[in-house]
């Protein structure tokens, strides 16, 4: 699971697969600004299927935020 | 040869307030034209349950319903969960749903702005949102919002439905601009004076008076606004965005 949100990440913001997840930051870490959160929401609803509410949208401030939200999804 | 073509064949429309008035002209002539349509009513379960069943009959396309408000977020939601659980896409989203509280400034109540902003308005936002989560993922859409003439030009006694009116048009433009690169088309229609339930109510007098403010002498069908709809979803219109059309015979208001 972690590692298919972070395929997501990668993708999205072309990160190298060394960097450390704990830096993924929305708004923090270099790239991740409100454009590519939208990318980065589309890709994980590709991905797992689903559409996020609005709330976990908005609540998705970190990658281990996120993997936490996509596992009410998937 | 022209590729682009007016059939709507594969794709799948919302209509908000798509059972009556405008909204049934613009869910049936999608639905005549190919498209799958999950109509929004705001109540009427019975009517929408009528109106999809009768499409989904006359037509041979998929239709389903959603009854909800539009000033409530969860309306839309649904409404795009509903295209997404049928095709995994959504093509059209028509922002339709409409009411009218007419009043003189001194005499409107709370109640009235918040609950014609709150669909009129609000609704159209909402829409918009649901509708971006869905289509950016299909690799775009088009989103047509229905505003009025009455907010590109005022009118008396029409002050929060012009306000509301007004917003849609700048709604649309500004959401034309942000969903662009995304193949996201917005545009608005303006329709004038149209033979809905909504004219319906006006007193006798009033409705002469409108009549011959309208240069081509005639009330407009809710068809010729459905007819535009029709172009605005089609690929035919594929380089059009941020636009607000009006349909109105030359109505001076």
């Amino acid at each position: 699971m972690e590692d298919r949100v972070f395929a997501q990440f990668a993708d999205v913001m072309s990160l190298d697969p060394s960097v450390d997840r704990a830096d993924l930051v929305y708004n923090e870490y270099p790239g991740w600004d409100s454009v590519a959160h939208m990318t980065l929401v589309a890709a994980l609803e590709t991905e797992f299927d689903c559409m996020l509410e609005m709330d976990d949208i908005l609540d998705m401030s970190s990658f281990a935020k996120a993997v936490e939200l996509i596992q009410k999804y998937a | 040869m022209p590729e682009a073509s007016l059939s709507l064949g594969g794709k799948i429309a919302v209509v908000t307030g798509g059972a009556r008035g405008i909204g049934l002209a613009i869910s049936e002539t999608l639905a005549a034209n190919g498209a799958s349509v999950i109509i929004n009513v705001r109540q009427d379960e019975v009517r929408a349950a009528e109106v999809a069943a009768r499409l989904a009959s006359d037509y041979g396309v998929e239709t389903d319903f959603v009854v909800g408000d539009v000033a409530l977020a969860a309306t839309a939601d649904q409404l795009a969960r509903k295209a997404f659980g049928l095709g995994r896409r959504l093509d059209v989203y028509v922002n339709n749903a409409g009411i009218l509280r007419d009043g003189l400034i001194g005499m409107v109540p709370q109640s009235d702005i918040d609950t014609v902003l709150g669909i009129n308005l609000q609704g159209v936002i909402h829409g918009v949102q649901a509708a971006v989560r869905v289509m950016r993922r299909s690799g775009g859409g088009s989103i047509i919002n229905i505003s009025s003439i009455i907010g590109r030009v005022g009118n008396a006694g029409q002050i929060v439905y012009g306000a509301a009116k007004a917003g849609v048009i700048g709604a649309t433009m500004s959401a034309a601009k942000e969903l662009a690169p995304l193949g996201i088309r917005v545009n608005a229609i303006a329709p004038g004076f149209i033979a809905t339930d909504m004219t319906a109510q006006l007193p006798p007098q009033k409705f002469r008076e409108r009549i011959e403010s309208i240069a081509m002498g005639r009330i407009g069908e809710p068809q010729e606004i459905a007819n535009l709809a029709l172009f605005l979803s089609s690929d035919l219109s594929s380089y059009i965005t941020g636009q607000v059309i009006g349909v109105d015979g030359g109505m001076l208001v």
